[in-house]
């Protein structure tokens, strides 16, 4: 066998092993799936109507349209704190000590990791999103073509992540730490653009808000379901996925490679 | 002459400070049982994880092979002809038995036929049908053991590791686990075992290596390791303190223990020596309470070959009553 088919056959078997381990035992994903659907209802009814004057007026319904892309990306931040947590559970587990011993593709046991992650998060974004809609959210110009560009933005971010929170939970002693370690991966949306404008945060602090990786994202998918101005956002967001995936890539099987204790 | 199925020459490895294997050498024949013999911590996972290519052996380790592959050169042809079954189950918890076993096949590219097929004849030659459909993390010892043992002979592998196979087990299972091991030999299969059992090692093994502070103290057969040390004794125990002292001067010969009243003369066992003891004894109209016949056994090797590090146990030698 090939090594690229050894590759593809071995990691669709761990992505089966992972689904079942996730289907078997919904209760982390559903869990995480908490937090975005409670800021989006938190954020929409409670604060809404002074959140949505600070986005220059407009009603309640205009807040949904601006914060369910930035809810949306949120999601998947959440999401990939989960992954962070069973890859540390499962590292730990007696059978990847076996996986190591048999002549199996290598990088395999992370591969399928990273895309059973990767397809929870774009289901998890699926269901938040539906919530979304269910409050009024509305795409108002997107075309066909920009729906697949934004799936496909949703998928590469979650791709990224993924990649960061695998490393994450490789480097985490227990599952614990591992939830501890991947806190900012939640965090980091809420200085984003996601909420509030940019512009209308101290100046000192637009900088980080504006250049980290949630910003340029929630704006591309902004720019792509509401038709604002997109701008250099979409190259950024591309860059920014690119580079913490090979980051995340490499951090992951560095450790992987490593001698288990 | 076939090439030995294991060979490691120098085997080392530190963590730190601290020396785990100080260059040991190990040679396994084709289709024998070894085993690794040697008190908790005496390197004996550490050799196991190292040529099963879990871990890497430490700098300065000469050559290893595995089934005629250099570990260091080609370590996934060595993965292709071995099955390891380590000391803490690697079973997955989440997913049932059936499903851990499935998996196997999947991972050996098994079809899907082939994959069933397998599962199903070393689920029931394990006797876990029943419990085929629950979650293994529900499953007791015994049975994690025996999942364990089938997942990794879904692949069929030409040489198996088991380290402490038995430990935790009660009696019943380890010698379901003994029968197990013996008939995977039958079958041609190479056996690498570790066990602290002398037990274990004198029923299963073709030759044992006792491993003692990360070197090899002594290796053999069983018999071979038994002829290392001074031959058995009789002893003799009495509750009356003047039958005891009649016994111990007609005999001569003996070591006294005043506290227990009791005498050990040498003795090879033989039925000749037995009687002349028991004639003299007669002789001089003593009666004793009790008579053991002591012959050497893996116990008496083990606690003089790691005397020096487990001082406390060598007061303890085991008595076969006969």
């Amino acid at each position: 066998m090939s090594s690229l088919s050894l590759a593809v056959r071995d990691s669709s078997t761990m992505l089966r092993r992972n689904l079942l381990h996730a289907r078997r035992y919904p209760s982390l994903t559903l869990n995480l799936l908490l937090t975005p659907v409670m800021l989006l209802l938190l954020f929409v009814y409670i604060f809404g109507d002074t959140m949505s004057a600070g986005i220059g007026g407009g009603d309640r319904s205009a807040y949904i349209a601006y914060i369910v892309p930035g809810i949306l990306l949120m999601t998947i931040g959440s999401t990939v704190v989960g992954t962070a947590v069973s890859v540390s559970t499962d590292m730990n587990e007696g059978i990847i000590a076996r996986f190591r011993t048999m002549a199996i593709h290598r990088g395999s046991v992370l591969f399928g990791h990273v895309a059973g992650s990767v397809l929870q998060a774009v289901i998890s974004v699926v269901l938040v999103g539906a919530v979304g809609v269910a409050m009024g959210f509305r795409s108002t110009d997107a075309t066909p073509l920009e729906w697949i560009a934004a799936l496909g933005l949703l998928a590469l971010v979650s791709l990224a992540f993924t990649w960061i929170a695998v490393g994450m939970g490789m480097g985490s002693p227990n599952a614990e730490a591992a939830s501890n370690n991947a806190m900012p991966l939640i965090l980091l949306p809420l200085i984003s653009s996601a909420f509030t404008p940019v512009d209308s945060m101290p100046g000192w602090f637009q900088p980080i808000a504006e250049y980290q990786p949630f910003t340029p994202a929630i704006e591309t998918l902004r720019g792509l379901l509401l038709g604002t101005e997109i701008g250099n956002n979409g190259w950024l967001t591309i860059g920014w996925c690119l580079a913490l995936a090979v980051l995340g890539y490499r951090w992951s099987k560095a450790q992987f490679d490593r001698d288990p204790k | 002459m076939t090439t030995p199925a294991i060979t490691a020459n120098g085997l080392r490895k530190s963590y730190g400070d601290k020396v785990v294997l100080d260059g040991i050498d190990l040679t396994v024949r084709e289709g024998t049982v070894f085993a690794l013999l040697g008190p908790n911590g005496a390197g004996k996972t550490t050799a196991v994880k190292i040529l099963s290519t879990l871990i890497s052996a430490g700098p300065g380790s000469g050559e290893i092979r595995v089934g005629g592959h250099d570990l260091a050169a080609d370590p996934q042809a060595a993965r292709a002809a071995i099955g390891v079954t380590g000391q803490f189950s690697a079973v997955d918890g989440l997913i049932t038995g059936e499903e851990n076993m499935l998996l196997m096949a999947d991972l050996h590219h098994l079809s899907k036929g082939e994959g069933r097929r397998v599962t199903a004849e070393l689920l029931e030659r394990f006797d876990l049908v029943e419990a085929a459909k629950k979650p293994a993390s529900t499953y007791s010892g015994g049975m994690k053991r025996r999942l364990d043992i089938a997942m990794t002979l879904v692949g069929d592998p030409r040489i198996i590791f088991l380290d402490e196979p038995t430990t935790g087990l009660d009696p019943r299972s380890r010698h379901n686990m003994w029968q197990i091991i013996r008939e995977l030999v039958t079958g041609g299969v190479t056996v690498f075992l570790t066990t602290q059992y002398l037990e274990e090692a004198d029923e299963l093994a073709d030759r044992i290596a006792v491993l003692n502070n990360g070197r090899i103290a002594a290796e053999g057969t069983a018999e071979e390791l038994k002829r290392l040390i001074p031959g058995g004794h009789v002893r003799l125990r009495f509750s009356d303190p003047h039958a005891y002292r009649t016994a111990a001067s007609a005999l001569g010969d003996v070591a006294q223990d005043d506290e227990a009243l009791a005498l050990q003369i040498p003795n090879d066992g033989s039925q000749r020596e037995l009687r002349s003891i028991l004639d003299r004894l007669d002789a001089a109209g003593i009666e004793a309470d009790e008579l053991t016949v002591h012959t050497p056994d893996l116990d008496d090797v083990f606690f003089a070959l790691t005397a020096t590090t487990v001082p406390a146990q060598t007061t303890q030698p085991k008595e076969n009553a006969r």
